[in-house]
């Protein structure tokens, strides 16, 4: 008799039971998965976007921005400092550039009082200033460090509601290192619409026309101060077209709206409808009564939608964004101010776009090479150690195919297409097990043993070299998963799983039907 | 039941090191050279740029979509017909500039290809990777690599002492060597499969190795006073059969999906197809052979 422990009969059946019931989900229509009990459906592998179809985009969050912003109205009030300072103190070329602020002070000694009036402003600014003429102040690296963590989160958070408006299911939006953000969308049939959203920052704000202003002056460069000139653009072209002065001073934020959608106007033209919160609706009405017939400008992101003449004062808290608008731009806008304006820019450094058709063939071009795979190596295997070891191996093989599928659908993993590739090769190296140690059988009753003797033997001389066989597989497979990104990750996970499974269907299931098999039929050869 | 490798072979594979030891530098040095004159396809992975893969209606060929892009002057152009012929695959070099760069060309690319051929072109594929990005996957590639070598020298090194380690490794730089060495001979597109593949290469080639060193360390146990060339030899012999049973049912496996997995993966399969057959030469020509040069006996492990 061979021995099987009964604790193992009852791993080996549970763990085969779990295999085939929770991949059978995989297999069966979707309609059907619906009446399957809730437990299984568990089980039913999600696909990566390489086989669904879906966009993959790496953002970066420009917070640089946010350091320039703030080092601005850092030179506005150091400029203030320095003229209200006794003895004043000269200066010149006081500049932002990017996360630097810098000037040159006209006296040398000026030089320590500098440094107790920038400090006034902020403590934890760093001044470098190897020469009164050069003097360099920026922000510490904990200040950037906690700009750059609220970009990021708030960023998230904006994304996320615009990702929700346009409706992609089961989006993933997730931090990546120190300023990126990972963006998955899966199935989406119109990515060009979300990269859109993502590329507008969305600060709108309601600020009046400087009406007294030249406009032929400021084109020339010679902007009335207190004012910017900014252009209202050609939706269909991008190319600027009506220059304006507006006034810097903001009349209304876009961030007091709680409510944008798009609609129709009496000429039937698409415009967005808004409405304001309490605090706004009051703003807007005091604007509107004090400036009837002015213009105020519609500003998105530095660029000016409309200008329009206020014919009366606006004091319901609505009002209507009419521009130069497509129907499609008028429900993007709404989105965009619905979801909120992004703390700083996005640059998309990376984007993996696979349509839905590409994905579907993918998938039926990996599960026919797999079927083929399986039929030849299961052809293989019986060819060479006979029909009883051989089929040993090939059930063995299909659980363990099975139970890769299982584990994939409960532990939540995705199936990426190096996935499938991972699932293939594994066909390939699962029955390396079996090989092992079915050559040790024929080696063990070569040299003489008994049936019985082989048989064990080959098992327990077979079972360490497969570990450590086995484990440079493991090894590879998790530095993979360690460096690896997207698709590659779900490749290094089939590969980890299939090692796994390998040496529970080689070990256990083999040997289980095996010592069956022999015990039951008691062959005088083992014909292997 | 079939034999491909008779039961006792008694191959000298010891007797060939010469020639199988000049075999494998002629081809290394062959395929560091190639890898240095020829250099290697990188693609947009690690190179940056624009990928993008249309289907057309059939009367839209590679002159038309050339034409369209070329007008768009954003630098070098390359358009192949990709699985059927209705599929191009259109790569361009990556854009100077920003990191915005990427995305503005694909913007005007597509808002080309869509005036030009209105309903008649299918975007099925879309990738591009601006400068920042492509560093971080070269550098992440270069680790990977770095670290599956180091990880395997020290398992060798913790389960079977240094001596099999300095074999194991000598082997695993051969294998990777003559894959890159095909890669830049073949011209194939080297992008972050190849190095999954490489790294799985490295993982079953060590596998492959792993067997023979096993069966080395038993005999070495058992027979104490065995000449060691005729031990090695014994050895390999002994699992030569398992050896050539998993290498073929592992390339019946590969090679169905090479044939029938799609475009996409081919290149993937192909490059473990090789390093298959690589991996399983070495371990026998390389990795055991080399044993005759570092004395094994003497290991303290062996001997105790």
């Amino acid at each position: 008799m061979l021995i099987f422990e009964n604790w193992k009969k009852i791993l080996v059946l549970t763990v085969s039971i779990f295999a085939i019931i929770f991949s059978l989900p995989n297999f069966i229509s979707k309609n059907l998965i619906n009446n399957t009990p809730g437990f299984m459906k568990s089980g039913e592998i999600r696909l990566g976007l390489d086989l669904q179809g879906g966009s993959y985009l790496l953002l970066r969050v420009e917070s640089e921005s946010l350091q320039t912003d703030r080092l601005n109205s850092i030179a506005d009030e150091l400029r203030i400092g320095m003229r209200n300072s006794t003895p004043r103190i000269g200066y010149k070329n006081l500049k932002v550039s990017g996360t630097e602020l810098s000037f040159a002070l006209i006296k040398n000694e000026d030089i320590s009082i500098i440094k107790n009036v920038i400090g006034d402003i902020d403590k934890e600014l760093i001044i470098n200033s190897d020469n009164y003429t050069n003097i360099k102040v920026s922000m510490s690296e904990e200040k950037i460090k906690e700009i750059r963590d609220y970009a990021i989160l708030q960023s998230i958070e904006i994304i996320r509601r615009r990702v929700d408006e346009v409706g992609t299911n089961e989006p993933i939006i997730q931090r990546q290192g120190d300023d990126r953000i990972l963006v998955q969308l899966p199935g989406l049939d119109d990515p060009e619409r979300i990269k859109r959203l993502l590329g507008k920052t969305a600060r709108m704000n309601f600020r009046m026309v400087n009406e007294t202003a030249n406009i032929d002056e400021a084109l020339s460069g010679r902007v009335p101060p207190g004012s910017d000139l900014l252009f209202e653009l050609d939706e269909r072209t991008g190319e600027k077209t009506i220059p304006y002065v507006i006034y810097k001073k903001i009349g209304v934020s876009g961030e007091q709206l709680i409510d944008a959608n798009p609609s129709m106007d009496q000429n039937n033209q698409p415009v967005v409808s808004m409405r304001f919160d309490t605090s706004g609706s009051r703003k807007f009405g005091e604007l509107t009564s004090k400036n009837v017939g002015k213009r105020f400008a519609i500003v998105l992101d530095g660029e000016v939608i409309s200008a329009p003449v206020i014919r009366e004062a606006i004091t319901g808290g609505s009002g209507q964004i009419s521009g130069n608008f497509t129907f499609e731009s008028a429900s993007d806008l709404s989105v965009l101010l619905r979801a909120g304006a992004l703390p700083a820019p996005l640059t998309i450094l990376e984007e993996r776009s696979v349509g839905p058709s590409l994905g579907k063939d993918s998938i039926n071009a990996g599960i026919y090479a797999g079927i083929i795979a399986i039929i030849l190596v299961i052809i293989y295997m019986i060819v060479i150690y006979g029909i009883r070891f051989g089929m040993t191996a090939n059930i063995s093989l299909m659980v363990n195919i099975l139970l890769i599928l299982a584990l994939l659908g409960v532990l939540d993993a995705t199936l990426t297409l190096p996935g499938l590739a991972g699932i293939a090769l594994t066909i390939g190296m699962a029955v390396d097990a079996n090989v092992l140690i079915y050559e040790r059988i024929r080696e063990e009753s070569r040299s003489g043993r008994s049936n019985i003797g082989a048989i064990d033997n080959g098992f327990k001389e077979a079972f360490r070299t497969i570990v450590d066989a086995n484990i440079t597989t493991l090894l590879a497979a998790l530095i993979l998963f360690q460096f690896g990104s997207g698709p590659v990750k779900g490749f290094a996970v089939t590969l980890a799983l299939g090692v796994i499974t390998t040496m529970f269907s080689s070990l256990l299931l083999s040997r289980g039907i095996i010592t069956f098999w022999y015990n039951k039929f008691k062959p005088t050869s083992l014909n292997i | 039941m079939l034999r491909l490798i008779s039961d006792n072979t008694s191959i000298k594979f010891i007797k060939l090191k010469l020639i199988s030891f000049s075999f494998s530098a002629i081809l290394s040095i062959a395929a560091i050279f190639a890898v240095i004159f020829i250099g290697l396809n990188f693609g947009i992975d690690f190179k940056g740029g624009i990928l993008l893969e249309v289907r057309t209606s059939s009367n839209i060929g590679i002159a038309d979509i050339r034409n369209k892009i070329t007008d768009l002057n954003i630098g070098e152009v390359s358009i192949q017909e990709f699985g059927v012929d209705s599929d191009y695959l259109i790569r361009v070099e990556r854009q100077e500039g920003t990191d915005n760069a990427q995305q503005i060309a694909v913007e005007a690319i597509k808002s080309s290809l869509d005036k030009a051929f209105t309903k008649d072109i299918e975007y099925r594929r879309l990738e591009y990777v601006g400068p920042t990005v492509s560093k971080d996957l070269v550098y992440d590639g270069v680790m990977a690599i770095v670290f599956a070598i180091i990880a395997m020298l020290a398992y060798i090194w913790f389960r079977f002492e240094l001596p099999f380690a300095l074999g194991a490794i000598v082997a695993l730089l051969h294998d990777i060597v003559l894959t890159l060495g095909l890669f830049a001979i073949l011209g194939l597109e080297f992008n972050l499969a190849t190095v999954a593949a490489i790294l799985l290469i490295i993982g079953y080639s060590m596998n492959d190795t792993v067997v023979i060193y096993d069966r080395i360390r038993e005999n070495l146990r058992k027979f104490k006073k065995m000449d060691l060339n005729e031990l090695l030899d014994k050895s390999i012999n002994e699992t030569l059969s398992r050896t050539i049973n998993t290498t073929f049912t592992t390339i019946l496996a590969l090679g169905a999906l090479y044939l029938f997995g799609g475009q996409i993966i081919a290149d993937f399969a192909f490059a473990m197809l090789w390093g298959i057959i690589v991996g399983t030469y070495s371990s026998i020509f390389i990795a055991s052979t080399i044993l005759v040069y570092v004395n094994v006996r003497r290991t303290k492990e062996i001997e105790s």
